[in-house]
């Protein structure tokens, strides 16, 4: 198991470097001069230019700067916001758990409605709850969320008042960030009325966030299910007279998750993708909102900082869901 | 008379609704198994012999209808019962062997949960007595070093292990009929006479009755008491094993006969049947097997012949076979 | 327990008639899907209002109608025949600037996907059919660029090219290339080892011809759905670099880029956020649908 997880590891590293680099053009590639994009300012005189030149490494070869980009960002030095002249590893990590606090309830949305509706589609196939998922999944799976997002606020909060329109917590609340998740942090201080209006502002980023993975999950589950369920094994746990619930819920649930599971883990970059959306529609103080304010704001080490920090997460996520697989799937695990 | 028969199944077919109409794989067929009874089912694939035996263990899948005037196993009517009861027979009382052993076997699960889950469902067992059972069991099915075999993953053992691994699950409970669907044709030829005493043994040392279906004649003629020669879903010869093998009386059973390599010695070619069995859209008109029958008068190709009686069984044939072997020294 | 029909056909049976003509049995099977019929038909008409756009469209996309300003749908209080969906806030049709959206939305899918495509073909082919160091390197790029979430990817590359319709396109269909290319790849290396291509190998093709008359023809049909699919992904993802603001800008009338603009009358007039998103979900849902429904028919394992 252990050399499992250390040849899966090993395979990301290339794909780490790539991206690091990359991220490394980023800021090169931007239109103006590199000094001026770094520094944030415009018409510096020749001497202060030579000398920032040479103040940022400017002045060495392409190679050279790129490993010590590389070595900074081992160290955790990601550059200074032009803007707020912060350390971007700082800001990151200030707003990225409410990104993630919102990624992984919408996740956990997905799940929780698309993982039974797939299995009951399967199921009952041809039926017209069969249909009724499966036309609503597509649907779901071609919704523009930003779009998807607007019409919610609509009806629910300007509608209805039954949400808030944008936000984590209410003006009447101050919860000490802690942890950095609402959630959690209110229940810890044990202001139940700001956990109440957490879960209230939360509720709509989650659904709009979660409705593609819902999508997708449902879709994966059930054609994973139609699969397993014809296979020769659901038929032997049927000749051993276990009940229906078992050989859905444990026989044919447990070889049909193998392929789900993937779906979910692969669903992860496209969450924090949505999240961009999600978090400029819903005002949401995360990651995503902050990349599109440093895009236009012209703060390029924001920018080049977070994308490799998104990046990155993406890449751990994906590591964990390459061992989850082979955690789940007996034949992975013992053949390498 | 002796006792009721354990198994008795009248007038049984199965039909299955596809998107092309209803096929009727199955057509009236009785079958009757007493205790401790082996019973061959002999047929080319096609003939309805497996889907006969999912029938009985009620497996077939929503869009398999099973129609029988009886259906009864000890005495019960498993026509009548609800699919709860039934499932307390199925895989206690009743368990299947199934053709595919590296893919009947759940590839998510240990060997010993497999086959401790059946005991744990049917006989409330748990802990060390479960555990215990399940090393007893897989002991007797002639597994090696069984208590380290308990934690093996299905991919990790062979074929013919996966195999005895099925057999140890079908008779955890003590089943009082086994159904074995063709359980040796997927294995090494090496592999397969093997099991093959193996599940006569068990068969022997439990009293269990077995029913055991195969394409191959051979088989049946070493393990069963009483044979059922099926074709394009309708039985074509049911007689005890020695009477049939001595003198068939269904043209298709002698046919069958006839391309036993051992019976075939002297002879430059191998027997075989020309034609394939009939199926959905080409059923012929009279006997089923008129196209490919040597024997076939104009009868035969107009009228259906019903299921006659004939010495010690049955042959669905207006001519019979006579005493004297078939097909000596001709090739078809 | 399946019953295997094909080998229940009479041997003695003259031969069967001849097999219809692929697309002929493709057509068949596509037809039955009325999801994938639906679909198709919807993009035909978006297609038909888009290429005559000019013609079908009641007003011109941008003028301005003084009198007319956030005039609401027809059927509600206050609306007008002449605005059958209302106008925005600066008394512009809705309904012909969603006309001339339409053409818009057409034309990225149809760049987006061509340009994709393109490139993405020619990675995969080089990388299948050539293996070794070239596949590994070409490969390893493209896991790069997967690892990095689409829309962020699209974003970021929108920011390096600046805000923009063609800066936008192309973000989006750097985006897509690497799908392009796994697929070709993965059909180029199924094909490359079968005799038939090993045959044309041994009579002297070379690897251009055989990449493209030999192993290309028979890696069309994914490739053909996921060019289906790709063109949802470049509506939604260009529209979605719209409403960020760095995809086409106003008065351009892209849907994305209507939303935009319009999301400070959400309240006061709903329909001016409405339109453009039902425009955006309808084509891209009938996409989908044909996408899905083009894959059943093409994919032979789930053929009945």
């Amino acid at each position: 198991m252990l050399r499992f997880i250390l040849t899966r590891v090993s395979l990301v590293i290339p794909t780490f470097l790539g991206v690091t680099f990359l991220t490394f053009l980023l800021i090169r590639l931007v239109p103006g001069d590199p000094i001026e994009v770094r520094v944030g300012e415009r018409g510096i005189p020749p001497e202060r230019l030579l000398e920032l030149r040479h103040e940022l490494g400017l002045d060495r070869p392409l190679w050279q700067q790129f490993l010590d980009y590389i070595a900074g960002v081992l160290q955790g030095d990601l550059g200074v916001s032009l803007v707020t002249r912060n350390s971007v590893l700082s800001e990151f990590l200030t707003l990225f758990p409410a990104t993630l606090e919102l990624a992984a309830l919408a996740m956990l949305f997905a799940t929780v409605v698309g993982l039974p509706a797939g299995i009951v589609a399967a199921v009952r196939r041809g039926s017209v709850f069969d249909h009724g998922v499966m036309g609503v999944s597509l649907t779901g799976y071609s919704m523009p969320i930003f779009w998807w997002g607007l019409l919610l606020i609509l009806f629910f909060s300007v509608g209805l008042g039954w949400t808030p329109v944008s936000g984590r917590l209410d003006l009447l609340y101050y919860v000490e960030p802690v942890t950095g998740f609402m959630l959690v942090d209110t229940l810890m201080a044990g202001e139940y009325g700001a956990f109440w209006s957490a879960l209230h502002h939360l509720v709509l980023p989650m659904i709009v966030l979660g409705t593609v993975p819902l999508a997708v999950v449902a879709r994966m589950t059930r054609s994973a299910m139609l699969e397993v369920l014809g296979e020769d094994y659901i038929r032997t746990a049927k000749a051993k007279g276990l009940a229906g619930k078992r050989v859905i819920g444990l026989h044919a649930l447990r070889n049909a998750l193998i392929p789900v599971v993937t779906v979910i883990g692969l669903q992860v970059g496209t969450l924090l993708g949505g999240a961009i959306l999600t978090e400029t529609i819903f005002s949401w103080p995360g990651v995503g909102k902050w990349l599109i304010e440093s895009i236009n704001r012209r703060d390029y080490p924001a920018l080049q900082g977070g994308v490799l920090l998104i990046a990155t997460t993406v890449m751990a996520v994906n590591l964990l869901v390459d061992v989850l697989y082979g955690v789940l799937n007996p034949r992975i695990r013992h053949s390498r | 008379m002796p006792a009721m028969p354990l198994l008795d199944i009248k007038n049984l077919s199965v039909e299955f609704t596809t998107r092309a109409g209803t096929f009727r794989a199955v057509d009236g067929i009785d079958l009757t198994v007493d205790e401790g009874e082996v019973v061959g089912i002999v047929g080319e694939s096609g003939s309805g012999k497996s889907v006969t035996s999912l029938a009985v263990m009620g497996l077939l899948g929503s869009n398999g209808t099973v129609l029988a005037d009886r259906m009864q196993f000890g005495g019960k009517d498993l026509l009548a019962m609800s699919p709860s009861q039934r499932r307390k027979i199925t895989g206690k009382d009743v368990a299947m062997v199934f053709q595919e052993p590296m893919t009947s076997l759940n590839p998510c699960f240990t060997v010993g949960f497999q086959i401790m889950e059946t005991l744990k469902v049917h006989e409330g067992l748990s802990g060390k007595a479960l555990r215990n059972r399940a090393i007893e069991l897989l002991e007797q099915v002639g597994i090696p070093a069984p208590e380290s075999r308990l934690s093996a993953f299905p991919h990790q053992l062979s074929g013919g292990m996966n195999q005895r691994v099925m057999i140890a699950i079908a008779i955890a409970c003590n089943p009082r009929l086994l159904v074995a669907d063709e359980p040796t044709t997927a294995l090494d030829v090496t592999i397969q006479k093997q099991i093959l005493d193996l599940l006569v043994r068990l068969q022997k040392e439990r009293g269990m009755a077995l029913i055991l279906i195969t394409h191959d004649m051979g088989v049946v003629a070493e393990t069963a008491q009483r044979v059922v020669v099926m074709y394009a879903g309708q039985v074509a010869e049911t007689r005890p094993v020695d009477a049939l093998f001595k003198a068939p009386r269904h043209p298709y059973t002698g046919a069958l006969l006839d391309a036993l390599p051992e019976r075939a010695l002297g002879k430059r070619r191998l027997p075989t049947i020309p034609g394939v069995v009939p199926g959905i859209g080409d059923r012929p008109q009279g006997c089923l097997f008129n196209p490919r029958c040597r024997f076939a008068t104009d009868r035969c190709r107009i009228e259906r012949p019903a299921l006659f009686d004939v010495d010690a069984g049955k042959a669905r044939c207006f001519y019979p076979l006579a005493d004297a072997p078939v097909g000596a020294g001709e090739v078809l | 327990m399946t019953i295997d029909v094909q080998d229940t056909l009479p041997a003695a049976s003259p031969p069967v008639s001849q097999p219809p003509h692929p697309l002929v049995e493709f057509w068949y099977h596509f037809r039955q899907n009325k999801g994938a019929m639906a679909g198709l038909a919807v993009i035909l008409l978006i297609a038909v209002v888009a290429l005559f756009a000019d013609v079908v469209a009641p007003h011109d996309p941008n003028i301005q109608y003084r009198d007319a300003i956030l005039v609401p749908p027809v059927w509600q209080e206050g609306g007008r025949w002449a605005f059958l969906l209302g106008t925005d806030d600066i008394g512009r049709d809705m309904l012909s600037r969603l006309i001339f959206g339409a053409r818009l939305s057409m034309m990225i899918g149809l760049i987006v996907v061509t340009l994709s495509l393109a490139v993405g073909l020619a990675l995969g082919m080089i990388a299948g059919f050539f293996g070794g160091v070239t596949d590994a390197l070409v490969m390893r790029f493209m896991d790069i660029l997967l690892s990095l979430p689409s829309l962020l990817l699209a974003v970021v590359v929108a920011a390096i090219l600046g805000p923009g319709l063609v800066n936008a396109m192309l973000a989006v269909s750097i985006v897509v290339i690497p799908h392009y290319a796994r697929l070709t790849r993965a059909a180029v290396m199924a094909e490359a080892n079968k005799d038939y291509v090993v045959a044309s190998r041994v009579a002297g093709a070379g690897p251009l011809r055989l990449m493209l008359v030999v192993i290309l023809p028979n890696c069309v049909a994914p490739l053909i759905v996921q060019a289906t699919l790709g063109f949802s992904t470049a509506i939604l993802d260009a529209a979605a670099l719209g409403f960020l603001g760095l995809g086409a800008q106003p008065p351009t009338p892209e849907w994305g880029t209507m939303l935009a603009s319009s999301l400070q009358f959400l309240q006061r007039a709903p329909w001016v956020v409405t339109w453009p998103g039902v425009a955006i979900l309808v084509t891209v849902l009938a996409f989908n649908l044909l996408g899905d429904g083009l894959r059943d028919a093409l994919d032979p394992k789930l053929k009945r």
